[in-house]
C-alpha cells in the first residue's frame, strides 16, 4: 500500500477491483464502512461475481475476468476526452510532457522491438529523448507529437465504450457510470482509494493491471494525497517482510538486486545502478544504491566485505536468466534438473497452477524437506488418496523429511502488514511436542555445513564459513538480535572531517535511520529500508501508542513503518507546486517556508524547495511515469491482452495471444485450450471465501464446520443449459485436470454478453485437499494452467477455461 | 510499553481491593467476603495475556492471546484464549470469521508434533530425532552442493550459483526468521529461492 488501512476513511471514493475486501480482508474493510458513514464516501466494485463487497457499494458493474486492462484504458480515454485530469497536479508531478524517443511505435498490440522467436522486446526506443544538457527533454505546452501526453491519448483512443464493452462484457452505461464517478475526483478536493489484490495480480498481465490503475490515479492527483493510493490489500500476514528482505530469485534485501553474469565484476554491476538524476536539482535517491548494498555486504560478511575484494562481490551467486521463481524451479524439477527442495511454510501442491505436473516434478527429487507447523499436501504428494491424489508411493523415490515448526502464538519478531507496518509480537504459548523455530532450523544447518566446510572443504565454502553468525546463542539467534541487523548498526567510528575529535557514528551502535549508511565499510544493514525500526532507543516496532493527533488516520506512535516512519509514501505531492495542500481539510505535510512539516513524515528531504526538487524521489527524473521508459519488459503503456486461455480473440489485436512476452514452457503451451476452444467453452476464475484461508484452516475444526465441502458457483442459465442441479454434483474440467464439486447455483454469477456471444462464467474457491479436518475435496490448482505474469511470474489462476457436466460425484 | 501488565496490575489491586477495603469500610466485611469468594476471578488475573497479531491476512489485527503459565517467566504456556485488541487502531477489537477462530489453529490436531522421515519407495512417515534429521539434511546438501556447484560459467565468469536445490520460503514467519533464513541461503549460492508473493 501507498497509504495506510486507517487512511481509507479519508477518501471520498473508493473503487474494489480485482479484490474482494470485504471477505477477503473483513476488519481492514471497516475503513471503507467508515468512509461512507462519515464522510459519504462511495464504493464502486467492479468484478466478474455480485461479491460481498458488491452487496454493500453503491455502484456495481460486472467485468469478464482478464479484461480489466480494457476497462481501464477505457477510463483513461474518458478522462482525457471529457477533460477530467488534475492538470496542476499532471504538469509537476508526472512525465506527461516528456519527449519520447524518435522510433517508438506502437501497431497491432505490439510496441517496437518485437522479437517473436525470443517472446522479447528490443525495448531501446522506448525512452525519453535526452537533450545535449543530458537531461530529459520536456515540452511544458504539451504540443509536441511525441510527448508523452499525445501519445497515451493516441494509444488509448481505440478504447471507447463501445469497444469496452465488447471486450469486457461490462454494459456501456455501467462502464460509463463507474468512468465518470472515477472522474468527479480529477477535483483537487476530492480523492479515490484503489483498492486491489490478487485478482489483479494473478494474470499473465497483472503487473500492468496494477499499473494502470497507478496512471489513472496519477491523472486524477490521488497519488500521495490522504484517502488516495495505490492500495495492495496483500494476502499473507508477512509477505510484505519476505518480499521487502529479498526472499526472492533476484533480490537483496530492500529491493537491491542480485547480479548477473553480465555483470562480472563489482564496476560493471555499479555501471548500471547510477541513477543520475534525469532532470536538473532531483534528489534521485537511488544515488545511494552503493551505500545500501555495501552495508548489506557488511551485514552478510563483515570483516570479509572489505574495499580490496570488492565488499565480497563474488560471494554472491550471479543469474543467468531473469529468475529463478517457483514456476521455473518445478520445470527444472520437472526435466530432473533438482535434487533437493525446501518447502517452508508453503504447500506448493496446493498453491500452483497445473498439480499433475506438480507432483510429477516432486516424484523427481531425491529429498524433499518440509518446515511447516501443519500437515500439508505437498509433505504427502506421494501418499495415495484416490482421485483426490492419485500415487503409486513404491513407484516414488523422492525422500521426505518433514520438520515441524512453531506457530505465531509460540515466536516473538515482526510481521509487515500492508501499510508496510512493521508490528513486534510476542509469543504466548509452549509449541507443541518438539515443535522448533524456523529460526533455530536455519541456524542448525548453517552450524552444520560450515563445520563440514571448514574440516573437510569442499566447493567454494567461503561465504559459508564467513557467514557473519556472532550470536549470543549461535544455536538459535534471538528475534531481537537479527531485528537489530536488519536495522543496521556501526561498524567502526566515523569521525567529524571537521572536527576529529567528534565521533559523526561510533562503533557499535545502532543506526538512527538508512541516511548515515555509507559505502566505506563503516557500517552494516541487512535491509536498509527497515532502518530505524531497532534504534538506540529500542525496539521501535514494539511500539503501542495508538494517539492519533487531529484524527488524520497516521498513528506515528504505533509501530515502526518503513521508509523512516512514513505512513503515506510520495506524500510531498500532497501539496502543489509552491507547498500548499491541495485540500485543507485533508492537510497531510506541508512548506512552512522554510522546511517540511505536517502529520506525517515528510517524503523528502526536509529543506528541498517544493519549486525545485520533485516528488517522486526514487525516480531519476523526480516525478511519476505515465509512459514508464524500459521498465516493464511487455510495453511503457499497458495494452489489452487476452488470458492464454481465453473465449474469444483479441479485439484490438486479434493476431496476439495472451501476452506476448510470457515467458511459457514448451509443454505448458500444449497443455492450454485453444482460444474460443468449442472443448472448454467456459471463463473460470478462482478465490478465496471469507472462512477459510488458503489451504490452512481446512485444519481446523471451526472453519471446516462453516464451509465443509468443496463447491463450484455457476449462473441460474448455464445450471439451466446443462441440466445441473443446485447441491448436485458436477465434474469440472480443464486440459490439465479434473474436479468433482457440488454446484451452487447463484444469481450472484451472471453471463455477460461479449462482442455479442454470452459468455458464462465457472466460479472456483481454493480451499480444498486431502488432508486435514474438512471433507476432503479438491483444489482448483488441478484446473489451472502453469504461466505466470510477464514481469513477476505471478501465475495466471484468475482466468481460464474448463467444461462442466453434471455427474454422480467422485468414487474414492 | 507493556500496557496489559498494568491493566492486570490494575485489576489484582482492585479485585483485593473491593474485598479487604472499600466494602469493608462499609460493615458488611464477613457477607461480601463470602459473596466476593463466589465470584469466577477475572480472565486477567487467572490467565496472562499476550500482544501478538492475527497469522492470517495483512489488514494484520491485533490480538490477544491468553496461557496458563506464563512463558516470558520461562514457565510452560497453555494457550486457552484468542480475541481481538481493542486499542489496536486498524482492527479496534474485531475479529473476521478466520481471526474469531484462531485458537483452532493453535490447537489444531493437524499441527506436526515431531520429526518425521518417508523414506524412497515407502508408503509411511516414520520418526526420526532432529539430530538425526538435521544432520541428514546438512549432509545432503553439501553433496549436492560439492558436486553440482557452478563456480565459471562458460564464458569464464566468476557466477558462484547451486542450481539443483531450492528454497520455498513461507508468508507468515517473521522477518527476523526471513532474515536468518535469507542469510543461510543465500550463502550457499542458491538461485532458486522464492516466496509466496505471487500467491
Amino acid at each position: 500500500m501507498t497509504n495506510s488501512w486507517t487512511d481509507i476513511k479519508n477518501t471520498d471514493l473508493v473503487v474494489i477491483m480485482g479484490g474482494n475486501a470485504a471477505e477477503a480482508h473483513p476488519c481492514g474493510f471497516k475503513w471503507v464502512t467508515e468512509a461512507k458513514a462519515t464522510r459519504g464516501a462511495k464504493l464502486v466494485v467492479v468484478d466478474p461475481r455480485f461479491t460481498r463487497s458488491a452487496a454493500v457499494a453503491d455502484y456495481y458493474a460486472p467485468i469478464r475476468q482478464g479484461t480489466d486492462i480494457a476497462f481501464l484504458l477505457g477510463v483513461i480515454n474518458y478522462l482525457i476526452q471529457n477533460d477530467k485530469i488534475q492538470w496542476d497536479y499532471v504538469k509537476a508531478f508526472t512525465n506527461v510532457g516528456y519527449i519520447v524517443k524518435e522510433g517508438f511505435g506502437y501497431q497491432d498490440g505490439l510496441f517496437t522491438g518485437y522479437d517473436e522467436m525470443k517472446r522479447d522486446y528490443n525495448r531501446s526506443t522506448w525512452d525519453y529523448e535526452i537533450g545535449p544538457d543530458g537531461y530529459a527533454v520536456v515540452d511544458a505546452t504539451l504540443q509536441h507529437p511525441r510527448c508523452v501526453f499525445n501519445l497515451l491519448k493516441q494509444h488509448v483512443s481505440v478504447y471507447t465504450p463501445e469497444m469496452v464493452e465488447r471486450i469486457t462484457g461490462t454494459p456501456k452505461d455501467k462502464f460509463l457510470k463507474v468512468a465518470s464517478m472515477m472522474a468527479e475526483c480529477s477535483s483537487p478536493t476530492k480523492t479515490m482509494t484503489s483498492m486491489y489484490a490478487l485478482g489483479w495480480t494473478q494474470h499473465s498481465k497483472g503487473s500492468q493491471n496494477i499499473r494502470c490503475m497507478a496512471m489513472i490515479q496519477l491523472l486524477l492527483g490521488n497519488i500521495g494525497v490522504r484517502g488516495g493510493g495505490m492500495n495492495a490489500l496483500r494476502g499473507h500476514s508477512n509477505i510484505q517482510g519476505l518480499t521487502d528482505i529479498g526472499l526472492m530469485s533476484n533480490l537483496i534485501p530492500g529491493y537491491l538486486t542480485i547480479p548477473t553474469e553480465k555483470e562480472p565484476d563489482f564496476n560493471a554491476y555499479m555501471s548500471t545502478r547510477g541513477f543520475k538524476p534525469l532532470r536538473p536539482n532531483q534528489m534521485s535517491y537511488w544515488q545511494n544504491y552503493k551505500k545500501f548494498f555495501v552495508s548489506f555486504q557488511k551485514a552478510m560478511w563483515g570483516a570479509s566485505a572489505t574495499a580490496d575484494n570488492n565488499w565480497a562481490y563474488d560471494y554472491l551467486p550471479k543469474l543467468d536468466v531473469p529468475s529463478y521463481d517457483i514456476l521455473r524451479a518445478f520445470e527444472l524439477m520437472k526435466q530432473g534438473k533438482m535434487n533437493i527442495y525446501f518447502c517452508q511454510g508453503f504447500n506448493p501442491l496446493q498453491a500452483f497452477p497445473n498439480k499433475a505436473k506438480l507432483a510429477e516434478a516432486l516424484g523427481k527429487l531425491k529429498l524433499l524437506v518440509i518446515m511447516d507447523p501443519l500437515e500439508t499436501e505437498t509433505a504427502r504428494f506421494w501418499e495415495n488418496h484416490g482421485v483426490y491424489n492419485q500415487a503409486d508411493p513404491s513407484k516414488i523415490q523422492t525422500e521426505v523429511i518433514q520438520l515441524p515448526t512453531t506457530c505465531f502464538a509460540e515466536d516473538n519478531g515482526s510481521l509487515v502488514n500492508s501499510g508496510r507496518w512493521l508490528q513486534w509480537h510476542w509469543a504466548a504459548g509452549t509449541p507443541p511436542g518438539e515443535a522448533k523455530t524456523d529460526i533455530y532450523i536455519m541456524a542448525q544447518l548453517h552450524l552444520r555445513l560450515k563445520e563440514m566446510y571448514k574440516k573437510d572443504g569442499g566447493a567454494f565454502p567461503d561465504p559459508i564459513v564467513n557467514l557473519t553468525w556472532n550470536y549470543k546463542d549461535p544455536h538459535e539467534p534471538s528475534p531481537d538480535e537479527l531485528a537489530k541487523e536488519l536495522n543496521g548498526y556501526v561498524v567502526s567510528d566515523v569521525l567529524d572531517p571537521n572536527d576529529p575529535t567528534k565521533k559523526v557514528l561510533e562503533a557499535g551502535k545502532q543506526v538512527p535511520t538508512f541516511g548515515v549508511l555509507r559505502d566505506d565499510g563503516s557500517t552494516a544493514a541487512g535491509c536498509w529500508i527497515y532502518s530505524g525500526c531497532y534504534t538506540e532507543a529500542g525496539n521501535m516496532m514494539a511500539r503501542r501508542d495508538n494517539s492519533d493527533p487531529d484524527d488524520t488516520g497516521a498513528y506515528l506512535k504505533w509501530s515502526f513503518a518503513w521508509p523512516a516512519n512514513r505512513r503515506i509514501i510520495y506524500n510531498r505531492a500532497s501539496c502543489n507546486i509552491d507547498g500548499k495542500p491541495w485540500d485543507d481539510t485533508r492537510k497531510l505535510i506541508w512548506w512552512d517556508g522554510a522546511k517540511w512539516t505536517g502529520y506525517d513524515v515528510p517524503d523528502i528531504a526536509p529543506t528541498a524547495k517544493p519549486q525545485d526538487v520533485g516528488p517522486f524521489i526514487m525516480n531519476p527524473e523526480g516525478v511519476s511515469r505515465l509512459f514508464t521508459r524500459g521498465m516493464m519488459r511487455d510495453g511503457p503503456f499497458p495494452v489489452h491482452y487476452e488470458p492464454f486461455e481465453s473465449p474469444v480473440a483479441n479485439l484490438i489485436a486479434p493476431k496476439v495471444r495472451g501476452n506476448p512476452v510470457a515467458r511459457v514452457f514448451k509443454d505448458d503451451f500444449a497443455q492450454f485450450a485453444d482460444v474460443a476452444s468449442k472443448e472448454f467453452p467456459y471463463a473460470a476464475t478462482s478465490y478465496r471465501l471469507t472462512e477459510h484461508f488458503h489451504y490452512w484452516t481446512k485444519n481446523n475444526h471451526v472453519n471446516s464446520v462453516l464451509q465443509p465441502e468443496f463447491f463450484v458457483e455457476i449462473s441460474e442459465q448455464l445450471a439451466k443449459e446443462k441440466s445441473i442441479q443446485n447441491a448436485g454434483w458436477v465434474r469440472v474440467w480443464s486440459k490439465r485436470g479434473s474436479v468433482f464439486a457440488k454446484a451452487y447455483v447463484t444469481k450472484r454469477i451472471r453471463p455477460l454478453m461479449v462482442d455479442g456471444k454470452p459468455v458464462h462464467i465457472v466460479g472456483i474457491p481454493i480451499h480444498w485437499g486431502f488432508v486435514g479436518a474438512a471433507k476432503k475435496g479438491f483444489p482448483a490448482n488441478v484446473l489451472t494452467p502453469f504461466v505466470g505474469d510477464a514481469n513477476i511470474e505471478t501465475p495466471e489462476f484468475k482466468a481460464f477455461l474448463v467444461n462442466i457436466e453434471p455427474s454422480t460425484g467422485p468414487v474414492a | 510499553m507493556n500496557m496489559e501488565l498494568s491493566r492486570r496490575q490494575f485489576l489484582k489491586t482492585a479485585g483485593a481491593g473491593v474485598a479487604g477495603t472499600t466494602l469493608g469500610a462499609l460493615g458488611f466485611g464477613p457477607i461480601e467476603e463470602a459473596l466476593a469468594s463466589t465470584i469466577k476471578p477475572f480472565r486477567l488475573v487467572n490467565t496472562t495475556e499476550v500482544r501478538n497479531t492475527c497469522t492470517y491476512c495483512s489488514v494484520a489485527c491485533g490480538i490477544l492471546i491468553f496461557s496458563k503459565g506464563n512463558l516470558a517467566k520461562g514457565e510452560k504456556a497453555d494457550i486457552t484464549h484468542i480475541e481481538g485488541d481493542t486499542d489496536h487502531p486498524t482492527n479496534r477489537g474485531t475479529l473476521c470469521p478466520k481471526g474469531a477462530a484462531l485458537l483452532d489453529i493453535v490447537k489444531s490436531e493437524q499441527r506436526l508434533k515431531q520429526p518425521m522421515i518417508r523414506r524412497a519407495g515407502s508408503d509411511k512417515f516414520e520418526k526420526i530425532s532432529w539430530g538425526e534429521a538435521l544432520d541428514k539434511i546438512a549432509k545432503a546438501m553439501k553433496a549436492d552442493r560439492d558436486a553440482n556447484f557452478i563456480a565459471k560459467n562458460q564464458d569464464g565468469v566468476t557466477v558462484n550459483r547451486w542450481l539443483t536445490t531450492g528454497f520455498l520460503a513461507a508468508s507468515a514467519t517473521t522477518n527476523e526468521t526471513a532474515f536468518a533464513t535469507y542469510k543461510v541461503v543465500r550463502s550457499t549460492g542458491i538461485l532458486t529461492f522464492d516466496n509466496q508473493a505471487r500467491v
